[in-house]
């Protein structure tokens, strides 16, 4: 029990080690201790789907975990994810159907589609609808999401058929 | 926002949990997926001094055999309980409502525990314990106890646990032999809480149904088990006309709340529509036929 707390936690391969206050929530913690901005916080308590990163290989919300309750664990931010000169599959799909305006919500976007394409037959758009009903996009550019997303598991049935 | 500063225990045990939350008085909050607690903390609407985090506790996430039901750790992730076979085997109606529960995201970390202490009228898995018969097992400074779901829930956000006392699993008895299940939920959209849902089983006897039990959520404080109509229903073929007048009964026995979402006449009126379509449902899984 103490009023700071010591935590290692690995983020995108890499081991970081701070003393936080308990109160900072993950989201924070990458952004403003690693200076990992790619995870971006739109409403800080869990229904826009902005700060969506991977825990322990699961995706959640970033704005509704604290940072020492990662203590231990595996972070992977959108920065894991490919760069511009040589974009992720997925990132290439969303290139691809212009799924993107502003970007607010991609780095969300694109670890909520993910986790989703590991998890779920995602057989129909709306399926597909559902998964992405976490994530808001206020450019309403949702269509061309899931165009992106339909290619996506497109390319994912293919590969493992 | 951000939460007001609060101290931080991730404790080792369930009895270090329950010390803790002795010691502080109404003061200390458990905190195990945090997907309901970290949004009134962000809100500042809880403000403790002290945060007892549970997820490392041994021994609280399993989805494990108990007689022909199940037991489940008060640490088991809303998703686990979807794509548990063991669930899906024995309790196909309760994968089918942790599909509604929230976003992907949510289940991922969200816990059956937070999600009965939470006690939010408008969510399923309160609901389903109701519907199930479900036995919360509770551990505090005393020992332990085991609550049944019926006397768990008094008021929204409110249960009948005390300041030390810590939810470590739930056990759902098994279900009757041949047994069908209905589950419907209406929401603005897909993952937001429900505006109403119900839920029902239904067991097969020489053509009769029996065991009849149906539970509606978003009609109240808490979710509802409709008992009169369960046994109106049991006894005889479910007809047509038995499940339209236990929906017109459901009309009178329910006095919803209006709200921003939904008014009062939308969820009741759900609620009848809803009851029709999980007792159709529940008759024809159970094999009974439609009449």
């Amino acid at each position: 029990m103490s009023a700071r707390c010591d935590i290692k936690v690995s983020v995108n391969g890499e081991l970081h080690e701070a003393c936080v206050e308990p109160r900072l929530l993950l989201a924070d913690f990458l952004r403003e201790h690693l200076n990992l901005t790619g995870t971006h916080i739109g409403c800080e308590h869990g229904v826009c789907g902005a700060c969506t990163v991977f825990l322990d290989g699961d995706s959640v919300r970033s704005c509704l975990c604290l940072a020492v309750q990662a203590d231990g664990a595996e972070v992977e931010t959108v920065e894991s994810f490919g760069r511009t000169e040589n974009l992720n599959p997925l990132q290439e799909k969303f290139r691809e159907h212009h799924a993107l305006q502003c970007g607010f919500c991609t780095p969300g976007m694109l670890v909520t589609c993910t986790d989703l394409l590991k998890k779920y037959p995602l057989a129909s758009d709306d399926e597909i609808r559902d998964g992405l009903s976490g994530n808001i996009c206020r450019c309403t550019g949702y269509e061309n999401i899931i165009r992106a997303m339909r290619a996506a598991v497109r390319e994912r049935d293919e590969a493992n058929r | 926002m951000k939460p007001s500063a609060f101290e931080y225990l991730a404790a080792a045990s369930v009895d270090e949990a329950i010390a803790v939350l002795a010691a502080h008085g109404g003061e200390a909050k458990i905190i195990a997926g945090g997907q309901s607690l970290v949004p009134m903390l962000n809100f500042r609407l809880l403000a403790p001094t002290i945060l007892v985090d549970i997820n490392k506790v041994p021994g609280l996430d399993h989805i494990t055999p108990d007689g022909d039901g199940l037991c489940i750790g008060a640490l088991t992730r809303h998703h686990a309980l979807e794509t548990s076979d063991l669930v899906r085997e024995r309790f196909p109606v309760l994968c089918e409502a942790m599909t509604h529960v929230a976003h992907l995201a949510i289940r991922n970390r969200g816990t059956i525990g937070g999600s009965l202490c939470h006690a939010d009228p408008a969510a399923e898995l309160p609901m389903m314990a109701l519907l199930l018969d479900a036995t919360i097992v509770t551990a505090d400074s005393d020992g332990a106890r085991e609550i049944p779901a019926k006397d768990f829930f008094d008021g929204a956000l409110s249960t009948v646990l005390e300041e030390d006392e810590l939810v470590t699993e739930v056990r759902i008895p098994a279900l009757p032999a041949n047994c069908g299940w209905g589950f419907e939920e209406v929401s603005q959209r897909a993952g937001d809480f429900a505006m109403a849902a119900a839920a029902a089983t239904v067991s097969l006897s020489n053509g009769a149904a029996v065991q009849v039990r149906l539970a509606l959520m978003g009609v109240g404080d808490t979710p509802m088990r409709m008992r009169g109509i369960e046994t109106q229903l049991s006894g005889a073929p479910l007809t047509a006309e038995t499940i339209e007048a236990a929906a017109a009964s459901v009309v009178d026995a329910v006095d919803p709340m209006s709200d921003l979402h939904a008014s009062s006449d939308y969820r009741r009126h759900l609620a009848q529509v809803l009851t029709k379509r999980v007792l159709s449902d529940a008759w024809q899984r159970a094999g009974g036929t439609a009449q």
